[in-house]
């Protein structure tokens, strides 16, 4: 018998609350510091949880066997969360980690997130919640053993799951089956950080079994009794607006049951995936484009100066810029990224009378499930969407409006039908990450520090657009988080600073990309610091110290720097014909040091190693901060060196792997060394700060090599053979 | 057309049109959903399985060519009670993150195995050239060399 109980609801309705706090001061406050400290909470991804306060949440379900199942209001997306929650829930219900299983919560039983999964606070925003739920459902539990058997709480402890007292035990298990009414425990102190047994540890993914046999845990494996599949005409060309489509000769494909046609989308459902593709493939489909657009165009409209322009970060005065004849100037560019996630986007949706079922890979649970009701025209109860493992996430599942199209396929042949993206789809369609220019500016003083700098950033949207910003919040906000995240100056020591984002509109698509503008800000940052190094004959890293406050903030800074310094051996020398490079960026609380080592040999760029400090604070399971730090600096390698979308008589162009070249396995360095300190309380973020150096520290490594600096990402596709 | 594939140790008939990819026949019509759809070009390697002890990436390669042949997929592998030393490596080096790609990195190691009993990391290098976007690859390569290792100790056993 299962028994599910909702155990914690005080103390969930009290995080819930705080984080519907958060969202209401965007939509109440005025501008100026409010809108400051708003935009400075979502740069620290200080964000809380927001859970679903008004249906009955349920978190754990402890079986009779005594296995407890946990579910995730988060997304398993390769970062590992599932097993440190599966660490802070065993620590605190004190029951071996074997016996916990994770699965994702639904949004019809469960507690899934308000919100998302993503901007790397899965682990830091469900630090305390999820501790107090299992520490609550520990003393209920206990509390439930002392009842039955007429004792004290007081008299009874507990062992690995069990409850004892005297001679007697009753496991968790056993309590549920013969408990029939809770009396909710108050929440207790939780344990010394000492004190835990899993949380702190190296415990391995809870997920690898499934994953090496090849179970079919992600979204494109589901599959339903009868179901079809489905394919949606799509727009190969960017501001495309559909004039007619002939479905005549579609329709008498074989296999194929039905052509939706709407207004907003053409849908072919068949009888195998090939069949529903090939079908497609005949409709005569006439678009229209208003304008033709090239590469060129697009980087014409991406200059710093154009569009609007906010201030985000101001210390002194700047006005020297204008008047000082010493200033240094640097330009840097970055170019249309695409996720190129391996799986797909895809779901499978089945809509029946009473309701619909949603199964996908998706980052926003709650948001899809909103969308999809309102498309159909049903009450948010009835649409329960399940949300699978992922496939790789990198932001791209952040907005999911292709379950309505799936839902409505199924609406029109009554049947269960799956659909997802071709590959040329996913990369014509994508979210891309934005193309950016950065203009950087500094004057120095007569011992050749910093005295004035500036940043400013041009930007497509990242923030803008998205359905996890209200509006209002927007517009609050005034400029684009997301497009200027990492883009401040962390050098908090040097008098006058200024960064400015510009917001520039572009005729496609672009949102959140793993750690958003970290990485081309970073990249243009750090780069210019090393130049201005290079220039005053400072080691790069001394310049940067000498420019970092002495506070906390700045204190957690040095020791990262300090340490991979140390731990890298750094040098300036060239030995071997291999080069060091140095960089550093705070992202999300989290600051990240890396120095690379560097060679070029046949004109390609070799990464050899790379040593990464990170510090996260509290870490809860260091083998996945190494994970996701050797994962992040392989992506960043992978964007600095190789990807490149461009756009082709309005045709966003690669469409396939390959051609959209990225890192592969001779890319990858043969050591990567992670160290992590913990100077903070609590756990922050870590999947997307290690991101934030790796392009600037390869650029600054080939500056030492070669004596010729890289102003644009990617760098890896020119020939730099003639320089050796 | 009606063909008969041996997969995984077992005779399985399908009625399927003759230049349906593998990959779909394996995924919805025999329901082994280990092997995964990425690109349909042959240009990723997460659909990769064995022919013959060969890797082929299934999205591409026409299920008539597979009649006759033995087709090994990752649930013909090993499974969780009998593992692949493939498999055993992958989970002492911790290498999956999201883990979509890594059955078709684990088949393709299997078939380098296969030739190449111990791979430097050049051959490594040449022929481990599937996609991963999480960045497992420094983890991969560790898991490669420990499932040679593995490889080898199991056939001396058995020698």
């Amino acid at each position: 018998m299962n028994e599910r109980k909702n155990i914690s609801r005080r103390t969930f309705i009290t995080r819930a609350s705080k984080g519907a706090a958060l969202m209401m001061g965007v939509a109440l406050t005025g501008c100026g510091p409010i809108r400051r400290k708003i935009a400075g909470l979502i740069n620290a991804a200080d964000t809380p949880y927001v859970g679903n306060t008004d249906d009955p949440m349920i978190w754990f379900e402890i079986l009779a066997d005594n296995q407890v199942i946990l579910y995730s209001p988060k997304v398993e997306m390769g970062q590992g969360i599932f097993t440190g929650f599966a660490q802070m829930a065993a620590d605190e219900l004190e029951i071996d980690i074997e016996r916990i299983k994770v699965a994702h919560a639904e949004t019809d039983s469960g507690n899934v997130d308000k919100f998302a999964t993503g901007g790397s606070t899965s682990t830091s925003s469900l630090w305390e919640p999820l501790r107090e739920l299992a520490a609550t459902m520990r003393e209920t539990l206990k509390s439930s053993a002392a009842d039955l058997w007429g004792t004290e709480v007081e008299q009874v402890s507990i062992e690995n799951g069990v409850a004892l007292f005297e001679n007697k035990r009753l496991s968790y298990g056993e309590i549920v089956q013969r408990t029939e009414k809770w009396n909710i425990a108050d929440t207790p102190d939780l344990k010394n950080l000492k004190d835990y047994k899993y949380i702190g540890k190296p415990i391995p993914r809870i997920d690898l079994m499934d994953k090496v046999i090849g179970a079919p845990i992600f979204g494109m494996d589901a599959s339903l009794p009868d179901m079809l599949y489905g394919s949606i005409l799509r727009p190969s060309k960017i501001d495309a607006q559909l004039l007619t489509a002939d479905v005549s000769e579609a329709s008498n494909m074989p296999g194929v049951v039905k052509i939706v046609q709407e207004d907003d989308f053409i849908g072919v459902v068949a009888t195998s995936y090939m069949a529903a593709e090939r079908a497609k493939d005949q409709i005569k489909a006439e678009w229209k484009t208003n304008k033709t657009w090239q590469t060129e165009d697009i980087e014409e409209l991406l200059q710093v100066g154009q569009g609007s322009g906010v201030s985000v970060q101001r210390m002194g005065n700047i006005k020297k810029l204008e008047e000082s004849e010493e200033v240094i100037v640097s330009e840097f560019r970055s170019p249309i990224g695409a996720h190129a996630q391996l799986e797909p986007n895809g779901c499978l949706a089945d809509v029946k009378a009473n309701g619909a079922t949603i199964i996908m890979s998706t980052q926003v649970v709650d948001i899809t499930r909103s969308e999809v009701a309102d498309r159909l025209g049903l009450n948010e109860k009835k649409v329960n969407v399940k949300p699978t493992f992922l496939g790789g996430g990198f932001g791209r599942r952040l907005h999911t409006p292709n379950a309505m199209q799936a839902a409505v396929l199924s609406k029109a042949v009554g049947r269960p039908v799956k659909c997802f993206f071709t590959r040329k789809e996913e990369f014509q369609h994508d979210t891309f990450r934005p193309p950016t220019h950065h203009k950087l500016q500094a004057i120095l003083n007569e011992e050749g520090y910093i005295d004035t700098i500036s940043h400013e950033l041009a930007s497509g949207d990242v923030m803008f657009g998205s359905p996890l910003v209200p509006k209002i919040g927007a517009k609050m906000l005034g400029s684009d988080v997301g497009a200027w995240r990492g883009g401040m100056i962390q050098y908090e020591a040097i008098p006058h600073v200024d960064v400015t984002s510009w917001r520039v509109k572009l005729p496609f698509a672009t949102s959140w990309w793993r750690s958003l503008g970290l990485l081309a800000n970073s990249f243009a940052i750090e780069s210019f610091m090393d130049e201005l190094a290079a220039k005053t004959q400072k080691d790069p890293i001394a310049f940067r110290l000498a420019h970092i406050a002495d506070d906390e903030r700045g204190n957690r800074l040095k020791a990262v720097i300090e340490t991979a310094a140390e731990r890298a051996n750094w040098t300036t020398e060239v030995k071997n014909g291999r080069a060091m490079g140095f960089a550093v960026s705070t992202d999300a609380n989290t600051p990240c040091a890396q120095v690379v080592e560097v060679s070029v040999a046949n004109g390609r760029i070799k990464v050899h190693k790379v040593t990464c400090v990170i510090d996260p604070g509290v870490a809860v399971n260091p083998d996945q901060i190494r994970a996701q730090c050797e994962g992040s600096i392989i992506m960043g390698i992978s964007a600095a060196l190789y990807e490149k979308m461009y756009v082709d008589n309005n045709e966003l162009r690669p469409v396939i792997y390959g051609p959209y070249q990225m890192a592969l396995m001779r890319d990858a360095p043969k050591q990567i060394d992670v160290v992590i300190l913990e100077n903070a309380s609590k756990p922050g973020a870590v999947g997307e700060p290690p991101l934030g150096p790796v392009g600037a520290s390869i650029a600054n490594a080939l500056f030492r090599l070669t004596g010729k600096r890289a102003y644009a990402m990617p760098f890896g596709q020119e020939d730099w053979s003639y320089l050796n | 057309m009606k063909i008969s594939l041996n997969i995984n140790g077992e005779v399985r008939n399908v009625e399927v049109e003759a230049n349906t990819p593998l990959l779909w026949v394996v995924r919805d019509e025999l329901n082994l959903k280990g092997t995964k759809f990425g690109c349909g070009r042959a240009a990723c390697g997460a659909c990769t399985l064995l022919v013959d002890g060969e890797a082929v990436r299934s999205c591409s390669y026409a299920v008539k060519f597979a009649a006759g042949k033995e087709i090994t997929t990752i649930e013909g592998l090993g499974n969780e009670d009998n593992l692949h030393p493939v498999q055993q490596a992958w989970i002492e080096e911790i290498v999956p993150q999201c883990g979509y790609c890594q059955p078709g990195f684990m088949m393709a190691t299997a078939a380098l195995l296969n030739k190449v009993p111990n791979p430097t990391d050049e051959d490594i290098d040449n022929n481990i050239i599937n996609v991963c976007r999480c960045g497992t690859y420094y983890r991969m390569r560790k898991a490669i060399h420990r499932a040679a290792e593995l490889q080898q100790t199991k056939t001396n056993l058995s020698s």
